[in-house]
Parts: structure tokens; C-alpha cells; sequence
């Protein structure tokens, strides 16, 4: 089976860990795990400034916050997880199934794809390409970044009267 | 010009952030207040050649970037500038706590960079980056108070606006396979020669744009985010945001890259005429005001996609009209359950009643309004319908011209249920003690009704406005 594949699969059956998953540290590292996947596929299909930026901010930088929050919340008890875990499981078990019938049903798509991406390499250096090209969209993210500074802000200001 | 309406503003939200504490709400109040007064007055003189855009090759070396006006992107920077204006208006007498009323007009400065860059982008990834900073800040906006029923409102307006992300992002991904860019030229060449892959990607994106602007059937989050946010947030949610990452970007697509197939048209008409009648049907059903409100702008939006599912010009300019009119009476609408909800402490139309008698300016500028979105002649709202109804009709689409002369009926029916039980009748126990609202709350409302007004009885001269 080709390595690719098999990333693709493993990267797959993590993401669904993560969503069935009814402990909130396991969907953390089930979605870390996933990132990971995604870093080595990313790779393997030559590139590796975006494997980086995975590996950096999804798994590493995003688990952290996730953890750091899941560390302010207390454990809860026994009968309602479990009786949440019976929830869970009826409310996602199509999931899988779902996502087997599409794979399958794509798997009998033999249709040619002509993709036209450019060489990684066409652009020589790719910082240079996005200060060069897509400065708009820097700037855009500039504006979300802001936005998401006020919502920090608004979000996590204690409230005037003490609560 | 068109670089100097992002980075003015952007700019000026820099600096009232490094002014001291105590001058930055006043200031960001009123270099706001002017960028936006600046930006509507240029929109509205621009298409008649008494302003030009100036410089715009200089700043281009100087920013590496496009950044094009035509009268679309005027349309919306109209919008966006008076919209924004009145919400700022609303805002100051509405919003009590001071750091609140700031962190409200930042985020306003954000909105109004993100739906300015939108007006004028030709690309459909720097589309993509800007509607998810308008999301942004507006998922912000509506959690402005943390109250309880905003948190459910901003979670489900988050979910699915993720949705559509997910959405658009794949159609953009596609895009880059088969086109190799994202810019509009790129992307319109190649549909040529592109086949099923290609109509995928259209339809991705424009699925994610129909939720982004709260269509039948992803309308799931529209209703509960404007009635759980603060009032001028509803306003401008209500005015002009739902409608610039939803349907101006559309409209910018349709007339840009993707032109009006057969399919595409039907797909317009369907969704409209859905839209305008759930909308309106649910509308007539509500007991709050600004609930009723949500559920009429989704059927008003659905007037302004049956109107493009036209594919003529006609059609086009139909909706043009109707895209500003709806940012017009709609604000007001959210302006004046704004003033009644601040004289009152309510939204219920159960407990309201006679409000006219002790709010007789508010209770005047509502009817107007709500004449208008029903259609109502001489109001602007009433040439933008029958353009629309005119524009169905010559293109032989009949059944959906008919769809849209009933619905103006069940507008009409809960814009009357509305007046009736809130302003008019028998002055409940409740509000026995009104008084009108302040005169800061009273100077949208009043200007929006003139505008309304004014713009039906002008109608032949503003109409060469849109057919340029």
C-alpha cells in the first residue's frame, strides 16, 4: 500500500477519534495526533513551510491553549459521562459509516484530473512570494487578528459588578 | 481613493488606540463618525462625476495590490457608510458603559475595513480572508454584553459560518488545482475549458456565501443572532453585513466570473422565492420585534436573488436598488425596536401598545419604513419591488412574479400586525409612562426616513444612478 495512503487513512481514524471521543484531553491529542498526520503528509507532498506552520500552531501552539483551558474545568462524575458517552455514540455513529460509503464511492471515480498547481519552486522563495503577491491577504489577516485581540478582550473582562 | 478606504480607517483605529484612556472613547466616536459621513457622501456623488477617484496608479506601486471602484463597489460602501453610521448613532445613546461603547466602535472600524476591502476585491481568496474578518469581528459584536441568549445566538452564527468556511475554502482549494490562481480573470478563463470539477467548486462557494448571508435553508442562525445582539449590532448585522459577505459577494461573482447560466439562474430563483416566503411566513408568526424583523430581512433577501435569478439587466439593477433600500429601512426598523426597547424595557408586541401617542417620532419613522419594505408607493422600497416584479415578469418567469406580488401581501400583513400592536390602539399599562427617546436614538431613524422618502420621490433621477 502506498505510504501516502495509509497517512491519509491513519489521518482519517484519528479525526474521528477526536470527534467520538467523549473525554475532552482525548479529542485534544486525537486532534494533535490528527495535525501531526496531516505534518507528514504534507511532507511528503514537497511542502514543507506549510508541514511547519501545521506542526507549530495546529499541533503544538492549538493543543496547548485547548489543554490549558480543559485544566480550568472539573472532572465530571461517573454516571453522567457515562450516560454522555451512550449520547455521543448514538448521535455520531453514521459518521464512520457515512465517511466509508463516500471513500468507497470515490474510489470508483476514475476520472483524469488536470491540476495545475505551480512547482513549489516557481515562486523561488515563498516568504518573499506572499509579501510579494498575497500582501492584501497579510493585511487581511492583520484585520482577523485585531478582531480576535478585541474578543480576548471582551471576552475575558471580568464584569463591572464583581461576577 | 479606493486605497485610502481601508488604510484611513485603519489607520485611525491605530491611533485612537494609543491616544490616553480617558479621550479614546469620544475620539474613535467621532473620527469614526466622520470617516463614515466622508465615505457616504463620496459614494453618493462619485457616480455622477462630482468626485474622482484619484491616484490610484501611485498608490498601486506603492502597495503591490488592486484595489478597483465601480459602481457596484459603490452600491456597497453607500451601504456599509450609512449603515454604519446610523448603528455608531444608535450605539453612543444605547450602549451605557463606556469601555463597551469603545471596544463597539473598534470593532465597527474592523467591520468597515473588511466590507470596504469586499467592495473592491477582485479575488476570490482575498474575498474569503476579508469575509472571515467581518465574521470575526460580528461573532465579537453580538457577545458585546455576555449575556446568556447572545452566547447561544454568536455560538450557532460561529457554527455555521465555519460551515461555510469549510465550504469556501475547498471551492478556493479547487480553484488553485484547476485554474492555478484565484484571481477573478484566472478563474473566468479557465471555467471555459473546465468541466464537472469546476461546477462543484462554484456551487461550494456559493452554498457557503448563501449561508453567510442567512438563506433559506441555512438561515438556522440569522434569527437568533440579531434578536440576542446588542441593538446596534442588530443594526448593522441587519443592514449591511448579512448582505456584504452574502449577497454583494454573489452579485460580484455572478457579474464577474461565473455569468448567469440556466442552472445558476434556477438555483437563484429557487432559493429566492423559498426565502421570501418562509421568511415572510415565519415573520407574520412572531411576538418579538426584532425576531419579526430577522425573518422579514430573510425574505427581503430572497426578493434580491429572484430579482438576479432574472440574469438581465433589468434584474440586476432591480437588485441593486433593492440591496440599498434594505439597507436603508432595515437599519431603521432595528433603530426604532432600539428606541422602544430603551423607553420600554420590551420587545414583546403583547405588552406593548399605543406607543405612537408617547413615542410619536418613532412611531412615524417605523410606519414609514415599514410602508416601504412592503412596497408601499411613493416609498423607495415600492420602486424596488416593482422593478423586481417587472424585471421577473419580462424575462418570462411568471410564476415567480406572482410568488413576489402575494409575499408583498404577507409583508404588508405582519409589517401591520406590528404597527398595530406596538404603536397604535390602546396605550397599555406598561407604557403608560413613555417618553420618546433621545434625540441622539431619533437622528438615524429621522434620516433613514428621509432618505426613504426621498429616494421614492426622486425615483427617476436616482434610478440613472443604478443603470450606470
Amino acid at each position: 500500500m502506498n505510504v501516502l495512503l495509509l497517512l491519509l487513512i491513519l489521518m482519517v481514524l484519528a479525526g474521528l477519534w477526536s470527534i467520538l471521543t467523549s473525554l475532552l484531553l482525548r479529542a485534544t491529542i486525537a486532534l494533535a495526533l490528527t495535525s501531526v498526520l496531516l505534518t507528514v503528509v504534507m511532507f511528503q507532498m514537497n511542502a514543507p513551510l506549510a508541514a511547519v506552520f501545521e506542526l507549530s500552531v495546529c499541533a503544538g501552539l492549538i493543543s496547548v491553549v485547548f489543554i490549558s483551558v480543559i485544566s480550568l474545568t472539573h472532572r465530571q462524575p461517573l454516571k453522567e459521562y457515562l450516560a454522555r458517552r451512550q449520547k455521543r455514540i448514538l448521535r455520531f455513529w453514521p459518521l464512520p459509516v457515512l465517511l466509508l460509503v463516500v471513500g468507497v464511492g470515490l474510489s470508483f471515480v476514475h476520472r483524469p484530473v488536470h491540476i495545475m498547481l505551480p512547482h513549489p519552486t516557481a515562486f523561488g522563495d515563498i516568504r518573499i512570494m506572499m509579501w510579494q503577491l498575497r500582501r492584501l491577504d497579510l493585511f487581511g489577516q492583520i484585520l482577523v487578528l485585531l478582531a480576535g485581540v478585541y474578543g480576548v478582550l471582551i471576552l475575558f473582562r471580568g464584569n463591572k459588578n464583581g461576577n | 481613493m479606493n486605497y485610502l478606504l481601508i488604510f484611513v480607517p485603519f489607520i485611525a483605529l491605530v491611533l485612537v488606540n494609543l491616544l490616553p484612556k480617558k479621550l479614546r472613547p469620544i475620539s474613535s466616536f467621532l473620527v469614526l463618525l466622520l470617516i463614515l459621513a466622508a465615505q457616504s457622501i463620496f459614494a453618493a456623488l462619485a457616480p455622477f462625476g462630482l468626485i474622482r477617484a484619484v491616484g490610484a496608479v501611485r498608490m498601486e506601486h506603492l502597495f503591490g495590490f488592486h484595489l478597483l471602484i465601480d459602481n457596484l463597489s459603490l452600491l456597497l460602501l453607500l451601504s456599509a457608510g450609512i449603515v454604519g453610521f446610523s448603528a455608531l448613532m444608535v450605539a453612543w445613546h444605547s450602549i451605557k458603559d463606556e469601555d463597551d461603547r469603545f471596544n463597539f466602535t473598534n470593532l465597527l472600524f474592523i467591520l468597515l475595513i473588511g466590507m470596504n476591502g469586499i467592495s473592491m476585491l477582485r479575488d476570490l481568496f482575498s474575498l474569503y480572508v476579508f469575509i472571515e474578518a467581518i465574521a470575526v469581528s460580528t461573532f465579537i459584536m453580538i457577545l458585546l454584553y455576555k449575556a446568556r441568549e447572545a452566547y447561544e445566538g454568536a455560538l450557532k452564527y460561529l457554527i455555521l459560518s465555519v460551515v461555510a468556511s469549510v465550504m469556501m475554502l475547498s471551492s478556493i482549494a479547487l480553484f488553485i488545482m484547476f485554474c492555478g490562481g484565484t484571481s477573478f480573470e484566472v478563474i473566468k478563463l479557465s471555467l471555459v475549458s473546465s468541466g464537472a470539477l469546476a461546477r462543484i467548486a462554484i456551487a461550494l462557494f456559493i452554498c457557503g456565501l448563501f449561508i453567510k448571508g442567512g438563506l433559506v435553508p441555512f438561515h438556522g442562525w440569522l434569527a437568533d443572532a440579531y434578536t440576542s445582539a446588542p441593538a446596534p449590532v442588530s443594526v448593522v448585522l441587519a443592514g449591511v453585513v448579512t448582505k456584504a459577505s452574502g449577497i454583494f459577494t454573489l452579485i460580484r461573482l455572478l457579474t464577474a466570473v461565473i455569468g448567469f447560466s440556466p442552472a445558476t439562474k434556477d438555483l437563484l430563483l429557487i432559493i429566492g422565492a423559498i426565502s421570501i416566503v418562509i421568511g415572510a411566513l415565519a415573520a407574520l408568526g412572531q411576538k418579538d420585534i426584532k425576531r419579526m424583523l430577522a425573518y422579514s430581512s430573510i425574505s427581503q433577501m430572497g426578493y434580491i436573488l429572484v430579482a438576479l435569478g432574472c440574469g438581465t439587466r433589468l434584474g440586476l439593477i432591480a437588485a441593486a436598488f433593492h440591496f440599498l433600500n434594505h439597507a436603508i429601512f432595515k437599519s431603521q426598523l432595528f433603530a426604532n425596536a432600539a428606541a422602544v426597547e430603551e423607553q420600554t424595557g420590551s420587545r414583546d408586541l403583547g405588552s406593548l401598545g399605543g406607543l405612537a401617542q408617547k413615542m410619536p417620532v418613532t412611531g412615524i419613522t417605523s410606519a414609514i419604513a415599514s410602508l416601504s419594505t412592503a412596497g408601499i408607493p411613493p416609498l423607495s422600497g415600492f420602486w424596488s419591488k416593482l422593478l423586481i416584479i417587472i424585471a421577473l415578469w419580462v424575462s418570462g418567469n411568471y410564476f415567480y412574479a406572482v410568488i413576489a406580488v402575494l409575499a408583498s401581501l404577507l409583508t404588508l400583513a405582519y409589517f401591520l400586525t406590528l404597527q398595530r400592536e406596538a404603536f397604535f390602539g390602546q396605550v397599555s399599562v406598561k407604557v403608560s409612562s413613555v417618553t420618546e427617546a433621545s434625540a441622539g436614538m431619533l437622528i438615524p431613524a429621522v434620516l433613514l426616513s428621509a432618505m426613504t422618502v426621498g429616494l421614492g420621490l426622486v425615483f427617476p433621477f436616482v434610478i440613472k444612478y443604478f443603470v450606470r
